[in-house]
């Protein structure tokens, strides 16, 4: 989550005081990503040193109070921030993938098993989302779209346990001896 | 009491070499009021599970309990009232009769079951307000989105003083918006007291449920309950 690029977000929106930043940050992820004003601030004093920002002294009913404003160059980057694909090239270390890659090769463990484990876990973890979103959806937009998005993301890891499952099942069918196949490194390259 | 129980359920097919075991030795109980889902890979033997539950098939062994009474020992007439009364079936292609309005469709098994036809007909229009179709009464199958079919199909599931609701991948032949429409609406009759057994491939749908049940190979592995979660699994920080 870039909160550089979020708060340059909420500031094209017009000047804004670091405490109201701070408090939309957190309404417009439904609440699900916590901010510290620590880092509020210190995010702030480097997009302002890199000239993205500006800030006047100001006032609210609080007393005096710093205000923030986006620059031109700080539109321009948020504009190219928000149409550049985040790269995706290489696929992450991801620990559950890793997890299933290594029961294949220890002796007495049942990878379908691990994989029944995992899949229990996170179908738990769905349904306490399903359950916030039951509550919240009608409620509340931006808690809706970060759950949609929870969900899909766990589901898709459900998905790739299941289509895993059923791989290796077949693969256990079709050569019961067959050795491991040679090391094939392969790279993912994309046009951008 | 369990609304449904399976008490060591067994259900094979074939003989000898070509013998294959679709549920083995399953133990399962449906409570008024919870909605389970039953989730597996196709050939996990969850289809079997559902027709065995909704007295269509019979298992090989072990005992079907309805409402306390055991399925093994109704007579054949006695089940086929039952399900007529007290289950309610939905499909992934809806089974709504083409030449038959919305209304008829829901008001069918109540007819059927020797309910004057216009006393049918006033418990199917209160159905299908219940899934908020009541504007859609007098429209034909053909006349529907594919999303107010299932609807239908549900208003027709629960038509009448039905305790069991078993439906068979309901989302299935649905976008993800009407899917998860129809997951609301049966856990809002859920709420209202239906017992339910929802079967799919998507633990997106299974996600709506309190209870999950893993079938893999026709047994159960493990039991995710959305009330009683495990210490181990970590809740969404908010």
């Amino acid at each position: 989550m870039s909160v550089r690029h979020a708060l340059l977000a909420f500031l094209s929106e017009g000047p804004k005081y670091g405490l109201q930043l701070r408090q939309e940050f957190e309404e417009s992820t439904g609440e699900v990503w916590p901010l510290n004003v620590g880092q509020v601030y210190t995010t702030l004093q480097r997009l302002e040193r890199d000239g993205l920002i500006e800030s006047d002294d100001g006032e609210d009913e609080t007393g005096p109070q710093k205000v923030f404003r986006i620059t031109e160059p700080g539109r321009t980057e948020l504009d190219q921030w928000l149409s550049t694909p985040p790269d995706m090239t290489q696929p992450p270390r991801d620990e559950l993938v890793i997890k299933v890659l290594s029961a294949l090769r220890v002796p007495g463990v049942s990878v379908h098993d691990i994989i029944q484990v995992h899949r229990r876990y996170l179908v738990e973890l769905m349904q306490q989302w399903t359950r916030l979103k039951e509550d919240e959806a009608d409620f509340d937009l931006t808690f809706a779209l970060v759950g949609d998005a929870e969900v899909f993301r766990l589901d898709s890891v459900v998905r790739w346990l299941d289509a895993a499952d059923s791989r290796l099942k077949r693969a256990a069918l079709e050569a019961p001896s067959a050795k491991p196949a040679p090391l094939i490194r392969r790279r993912l390259v994309t046009r951008r | 009491m369990s609304v449904l129980r399976l008490h060591r359920v067994s259900k094979s097919y074939g003989e000898g070499e070509t013998l294959v075991w679709a549920l083995d030795d399953i133990d399962l109980s449906v409570e008024a009021g919870e909605l389970v889902a039953v989730m597996g890979p196709s050939g996990s033997g969850k289809s079997t599970l559902l027709t065995i539950a909704g007295s269509l098939e019979e298992p090989s062994s072990g005992e079907v309990f309805i409402g306390g009474a055991a399925l093994s020992q109704m007579l054949r007439n006695d089940k086929a009232r039952l399900r007529r009364r007290s289950i309610g079936y939905v499909f992934q292609d809806f089974n709504l009769l083409p030449g038959l309005s919305a209304v008829e469709n829901v008001a069918l098994p109540l007819e059927l079951d020797g309910v004057p036809a216009r006393r049918a007909h006033r418990a199917g229009l209160a159905s299908l307000e219940r899934v908020g179709l009541a504007d859609r009464s007098g429209r034909y199958p053909d006349q529907l989105s594919g999303g107010e079919r299932q609807r239908v199909a549900i208003a027709r599931a629960l038509v009448g003083e039905r305790r069991l609701l078993l439906a068979d991948e309901p989302s299935g032949a649905l976008d993800s918006k009407n899917g998860e429409a129809v997951m609301r609406l049966i856990l809002g009759a859920c709420r209202a007291g239906v017992a339910a057994i929802v079967v799919t491939h998507d633990a997106h749908l299974a996600a709506w449920a309190d209870r999950v049940v893993l079938l893999r190979d026709g047994r159960l592995a493990e039991h995710g309950d959305r009330e009683r979660s495990e210490p181990s699994v970590a809740t969404p920080q908010l």
